[in-house]
């Protein structure tokens, strides 16, 4: 066994993308709607002309609205172009709104460390439409749990997640997804078969070997540490 | 304190000055002073009110004159698990495994409103009091309670030590409900009883 060979580590240095300018300074007066956009949302637009749907200033924030089929060529270019390196994954959730005519949201935020610029996309899943977005995960390591508190909140699927389940709820849970507007404040069944169900959980059944990445990394275990595992020995508690 | 026998009529001797002195109690009291103060508690502090608990314990409020300096992390050398905020659905098998682990004798303290009653988390993820999964014995409220109210609390729980009799042989039998006894109420019915519309009427947030 080898250990897996891998490109050095490099910091990334915030701003250095962009040497000569100026220190950020935290800006003031601005509006609510509308000002200087973030240079990469002409970018996108030159480059993905009609997969760009809108795009909005908000409070200085830049947020470009992508077409659901072509998100995960857009995100890889964001993250590998010379000109954006958007590097940082900061967030994935979802909006659903109060007005069912309105489509649910799902939100991507990110982060360029180099040029020191922040972006927002959003895709827009129609009414009717099937609650599913490809994955990001095959770009940003970090969209794993991210996309998975999506799923458990939202019920979104993203195609080509390594791992959809349920991350903040138990895997057993079965009430529905939490924070979309039909799902009623304390549940949907009753407190006595909330109870019931929670306290038939089994509290060391709760790491699995994969989340604990020992299935990968079961040949590189000392041999005791193996014998104890295939003896079926829990794990994680 | 020697624990003498009394002596004898024809052993009897004038206990002199200096003399082996002993004295007289009931058994019940004196191991229920000594319960009372070593007890030994276990914080499960899972919000805000953990941090009062810790104020508590630190030097201005000084748990330790209560015997209580030992935090014990572990729960088979616990004898008080102190619920310090919100549990959630997914820690109720782990509080339940936890007061399991515990030996008799056991005492619990539920501090502050979330852990008694839910407090102001009636939503669907958090249990609402931890009384419908572990019995017990004080009830600190406050949200987040004071210093002060936890060691009310505690100083009432000292009193329910003292108070306790070793012959009452059901202080320490850890009851299952039992569902053929007249006094059962299965858990649908107290559902039909207390909330008579369902769980969640007029509880859905986009008011449809």
């Amino acid at each position: 066994m080898t250990a897996p060979t891998s490109a050095p580590f490099t910091p990334v240095i915030a701003g250095a993308a962009t040497p000569n300018a100026p220190a950020p300074a935290t800006p003031k007066n601005v509006p609510h709607r509308g000002g200087a956009a973030n240079p990469s949302a002409d970018a996108m637009r030159a480059k993905f002309a009609d997969a760009i749907r809108r795009v909005d200033v908000v409070w200085g924030e830049t947020t470009v609205v992508v077409d659901r089929s072509r998100l995960a060529e857009v995100v890889r270019w964001l993250h590998d172009d010379a000109g954006q390196r958007y590097d940082f994954l900061a967030d994935v959730t979802a909006v659903e709104f109060r007005d069912t005519e309105m489509p649910i949201e799902v939100v991507w935020h990110l982060r360029s460390l180099p040029y020191r610029r922040f972006l927002r996309l959003k895709v827009q899943i129609e009414k009717g439409q099937p609650l599913s977005v490809p994955s990001v995960w095959a770009v940003f390591k970090s969209a794993d749990w991210l996309e998975r508190e999506c799923y458990d909140m939202f019920g979104i699927t993203f195609e080509g997640h390594p791992d959809l389940r349920r991350i903040l709820m138990w895997e057993q849970y079965r009430e529905g997804y939490p924070l979309r507007k039909d799902f009623p404040l304390r549940g949907r069944f009753s407190r006595s078969e909330q109870l019931r169900q929670a306290l038939a959980a089994n509290p060391e059944a709760r790491y699995s070997m994969e989340e604990l990445s020992i299935a990968q990394a079961y040949e590189d275990l000392p041999d005791e540490m193996r014998r104890r595992l295939s003896t079926g020995e829990k794990t994680g508690e | 304190m020697g624990l003498s026998p009394a002596p004898r009529p024809d052993q009897r001797q004038e206990v002199t000055h200096g003399g082996e002195p002993w004295m007289a109690t009931r058994l019940d009291f004196l191991v229920n002073w000594a319960r009372a103060n070593s007890l030994w508690p276990m914080p499960f502090g899972t919000a805000c009110c953990a941090i009062e608990f810790m104020a508590t314990a630190a030097a201005r409020y000084d748990l330790a004159r209560f015997g209580m300096e030992r935090m014990s992390f572990s729960p088979r050398q616990a004898d008080v698990l102190i619920c310090a905020g919100r549990v959630p659905f997914k820690l109720a098998p782990v509080i339940r495994r936890i007061w399991q682990q515990m030996p008799q004798p056991k005492w619990c303290i539920s501090m502050g409103a979330c852990a008694s009653s839910g407090g102001m988390f009636d939503n669907y993820a958090v249990v609402q009091g931890i009384d419908t999964i572990i019995p017990v014995d004080v009830y600190v409220p406050g949200c987040p309670p004071r210093p002060e109210g936890l060691i009310y609390g505690i100083m009432l729980l000292q009193k329910k030590v003292m108070n306790e009799r070793s012959r009452d042989t059901t202080l320490r039998q850890e009851m299952e409900p039992d569902p053929k006894s007249q006094l059962y109420i299965p858990p649908p019915v107290i559902d039909e009883l207390s909330e008579p519309f369902g769980n969640s009427v007029h509880q859905t947030r986009s008011g449809l």
